[in-house]
């Protein structure tokens, strides 16, 4: 009986960039997982509570919870989506004690992607080839909130013929911040612009995150600049068979 | 109500406390105490200091080092006794505890100090105002020197707080900790030495036996 | 209300000032890692965890430490004058220097000062207070204030200075730096010498001892509190710690955090006039407690944390918002992460609201706060309490949480947002205005999902 995880997609990758929530299936049903995907799932809440809308949070907050009562294991692939759920959660539900104790069942349940692939035991080969020469951005909420620095390193250490060459800047945001990218745009754009010129200069042809709001920022400061490098989540990596 | 009872007022509801409440004993700091050998501790002081520093086997021989670093420049000395006691006021061009003490540190060109004690892991000369040991000779003239026995040279900051739980009182005003020459970066980062401060630091460290004071 | 969009465009679109701020604070975010890597400060998280515990359990007896230290002070001489607003701060050292007769003042770095605008006070009554601080005594001749909490001048170059010197001291045009330094060593040493009263901030007030702490590189505090015959302390009084020996831990986290240096060229520990004998130091000592907004602050459990702060500068240095905008698109003096967290309680919460949100919450700031102060946790807070006043915002939010918990509505909502995507409107144009915005996919994930299962 094959081990089941459920998959929350996220939002962006469902609406915007369903590759990569494509390539994480293709990734885990390699390892001989069934991947489950609920309907149901929407968001996780984090434009709202960041914007400060702490009501509105909290009612799709719950409908996370309820959409993901009783899975096993949830694989998320983006850093800030899960840290959202697992450091943010218990904040929207403190003072809700019934609430709280669901929210609490569930976080430990939660794993981003490459935070899941590395608790498999045995994980040394994911018959990836990707022959390009990469770099990586450490997104802001994996870095610094789930602490995922080597993770994602080690995963892209396993597969074949890829280079990775890190950048000045790998651990400086983006600058996408949600709803920051627009409400602050000339600002977002500037730190855009200093992480490109931050990958230009390591000569990679693919940037990689696991986080697709950062990959979005990122391509469309590397296509506003006409640079001919592109975007890739780490999920689509992995899936490579060259 | 005075600012001084409305602020306290202030202070108490902000924080839900009485007029007399006793608080919660402070947590404690880290105090990284740990004994080094004599040797050790030169050693890590000379690779730290940033200046230089001249190890003389006893006290007769200051005054021929301290002449050395003098380089024909006039000097002013603080008239602390380990200074008198090693023949400061003998060197030539030194001015021993002058009349007028703020106009010999300005116009000398070099201040002679002893020191409270000296700190190995960062390179400092700690020194506490005094009668004997005034705050401008090391201060107004381009260069300092200090002249300080073996014995005390202590491994780091945390052993002289623990063995200083106070650092000024009722003898001293004042207590300062030199690390290196007075410097700035604020123009462009360009490190600039000699701003306000001395710009060029040296340490005469004795060894043997205390001299006859 | 809303942000300076021209000034920070301006900033923005400065390339020779992009590169100050964006070499100089690295510089000084690289010279912070390496002074705290392992290998040179390996007890560092404990160090900062001790530093955030003794700072706040410092603030929640505040008012224990405060009249210990107003005690010791007492007992070695000094005196200490409670100020409850800025004015009152100023006005007592008017009143002081007009009864010493001391038309000269000098003062040494001191952003508590500024939040007051003492200089600007000082002047009215037609008292000179020279900044003694190369920095600081080159913006106060631009008439300019400062652009970082510890690096005032980070953005001036070399040929800015000579300007500013031509004209403001009449000298000839000089580009060479040391050369600047030392006509600001040359002039400044007769302040110095004939100021009847020195002005320093304080970087620690110690609660047991009755001193200050200040803590600096070039000497002109020391000469600041040693030369003239009155020394005014002027410091908040979130700045006591209760006893000297708490310094091992403050001294070891600061000048590591602020410029990757162990210790300064001069930590200055004072405490009221010369004793008996002395035969330099101030004759007359006096510590200005300050409060302008403190209680405030303190009153606010969910702000009260940002009390902590030992203004290191470290915050700045890692802020990738900071690093673009500088410290002149900021409302207050103090800019960076933590002038966004303490500005809104400073200043009224009802002014400058966009500054909370000016934020990509990327938690750098928190990284490298030597006293852990959590500051994108206080923006959360800070914005939660503003949306209130924006009813349209919320309405929005209000329509995509109903459809965020309808699965068929939101995927059809975002079928058609999706449709509307190569529009220029709203936010899709502000986001074009920057960068380009991909070409929605055909098929969402669910619906590729459904087909794989097929």
């Amino acid at each position: 009986m094959p081990r089941r995880v459920a998959i929350f997609v996220t939002c962006i990758v469902d609406q915007l960039f369903p590759n990569a929530g494509m390539a994480m299936v293709d990734v885990l049903e390699r390892l001989g997982l069934e991947v489950e995907f609920r309907e149901a799932q929407t968001c996780c809440a984090q434009p709202a509570f960041n914007s400060g809308y702490q009501r509105e949070a909290r009612a799709v907050a719950r409908h996370f919870v309820d959409t993901f009562d009783g899975a096993e294991t949830i694989v998320v692939p983006s850093g800030s989506c899960t840290s959202m759920i697992t450091h943010h959660y218990a904040d929207l539900f403190a003072h809700d004690p019934v609430a709280l104790a669901r929210v609490d069942a569930l976080t430990p349940r939660v794993f981003e992607f490459s935070q899941f692939l590395l608790s498999l035991p045995n994980l040394d080969s994911l018959g990836a080839r990707f022959p390009h020469k990469i770099t990586y951005h450490d997104s802001c909420h994996a870095l610094r909130e789930l602490g995922l620095k080597d993770a994602p390193r080690r995963l892209l250490g396993m597969v074949k013929d890829l280079e990775l060459v890190e950048m000045e800047a790998a651990e400086e945001c983006c600058g996408f911040g949600g709803t920051f990218s627009v409400k602050f745009a000339q600002i977002s754009g500037a730190m855009a612009r200093t992480k490109v010129d931050s990958i230009l200069q390591t000569g990679a042809s693919h940037v990689v995150s696991l986080d697709s709001s950062c990959l979005m920022q990122l391509r469309g400061a590397l296509s506003r600049g006409g640079h001919k490098v592109e975007t890739l989540h780490l999920a689509e990596v992995l899936a490579s068979r060259g | 109500m005075e600012s001084r009872d409305v602020i306290m007022e202030r202070v108490r509801a902000a924080l839900g406390r009485k007029l007399g409440q006793k608080p919660l004993p402070p947590p404690e700091p880290l105090l990284r105490v740990s004994h080094q050998s004599p040797a050790a501790k030169l050693a890590r002081f000379e690779l730290r200091f940033l200046g230089t520093v001249t190890v003389v086997a006893d006290w007769t021989f200051v005054a021929a080092a301290v002449e050395k670093l003098l380089d024909g420049k006039t000097a002013v000395a603080s008239g602390h006794p380990y200074l008198r006691a090693c023949g400061i006021a003998e060197v030539t061009g030194v001015s021993a505890n002058p009349e007028d003490l703020r106009n010999g540190c300005a116009t000398a060109g070099v201040g002679i100090t002893s020191a409270y004690c000296l700190l190995a892991e960062t390179g400092t000369i700690v020194l506490r105002a005094s009668p004997e040991e005034p705050r401008l000779v090391s201060l107004l003239p381009p260069v300092h020197i200090a002249v300080v026995p073996q014995d005390r040279l202590l491994t780091n900051l945390d052993e002289m707080l623990s063995m200083t739980p106070r650092p000024v009182d009722a003898d001293s005003s004042a207590m300062v900790l030199i690390t290196g020459p007075s410097r700035t970066g604020d123009i462009e980062q360009f490190l600039v030495r000699g701003v306000h401060g001395p710009g060029e630091v040296h340490v005469v460290i004795v060894q043997g036996k205390t001299p006859p004071l | 209300m809303s942000a300076p969009e021209t000034a920070i465009r301006k900033t923005l679109a400065d390339a020779n000032l992009q590169l100050a701020i964006y070499n100089n604070t690295g510089r000084f975010k690289e010279n912070r890692r390496r002074a705290v890597a392992p290998d040179q400060l390996p007890e560092y998280e404990d160090l900062r965890t001790r530093a955030a515990a003794i700072k706040r359990h410092t603030l929640s007896f505040l008012d224990v430490y405060l009249l210990q230290l107003e005690s010791a002070v007492e007992d070695s001489g000094g005196k200490v004058i409670w100020a409850s607003t800025g004015e009152e701060a100023a006005d007592f050292i008017v009143k002081l220097a007009k009864e010493r007769e001391a038309n000269l003042i000098v003062k040494s770095k001191s952003m508590t000062s500024e939040e007051i605008h003492l200089n600007d006070r000082l002047a009215h009554h037609e008292l000179e207070a020279v900044e003694t601080d190369l920095g600081e005594y080159i913006l106060q001749l631009a008439g300019q204030r400062p652009f970082h909490i510890v690096a005032p001048a980070i953005h001036m170059t070399r040929n800015d200075v000579a300007d500013i010197f031509t004209e403001k001291l009449g000298i000839e045009h000089d580009t060479v730096i040391e050369n600047q330094a030392m006509t600001a060593r040359r002039v400044l040493r007769e302040k110095f010498l004939s100021a009847g009263i020195g002005i320093t901030g304080a970087n620690f007030l110690l609660a047991d001892s009755g001193a200050v702490v200040i803590v600096e590189n070039e000497g002109n505090a020391r000469l600041t509190h040693s030369a003239p015959k009155v020394h005014v302390a002027i410091a908040g009084i979130e700045k006591v710690i209760p006893r000297a020996r708490d310094l091992a831990v403050f001294l070891d986290l600061l000048g590591r955090s602020a410029s990757g240096q162990a210790l300064t060229s001069y930590t200055s520990i004072v405490t009221g006039p010369r004793r008996q004998g002395e035969l330099d130091g101030p004759e007359e000592f006096y510590l200005v407690l300050l409060d302008a907004g403190r209680t405030k602050l303190l009153a606010d459990p969910e702000q009260r944390e940002s009390l902590q702060c030992i203004r290191c500068g470290a915050c700045l240095n890692a802020c990738p918002v900071y690093r673009k905008i500088g410290g002149h698109n900021y409302p207050w003096v103090y800019s960076g992460p933590i002038g966004k967290v303490i500005t809104p309680s400073f200043q009224g919460k009802e002014k400058d609201t966009w500054l909370p949100f000016a934020s990509s919450l990327c938690g750098a700031c928190a990284e490298v706060c030597p006293v852990k102060i959590d500051i994108p946790g206080l923006l959360l807070k800070l914005r939660k309490e503003l949306v209130t006043a924006n009813p349209a915002d919320r309405s929005a939010f209000q329509v995509w949480a109903w459809l965020m918990r309808r699965p068929g509505m939101y995927a059809l909502a975002a079928r058609i947002g999706r449709s509307l995507m190569g529009f220029n409107i709203g936010p899709l144009a502000a986001w074009r205005s920057e960068r380009d915005l991909p070409a929605a996919p055909r098929k969402s994930f669910r619906e590729l999902w459904k087909e794989r299962k097929k």
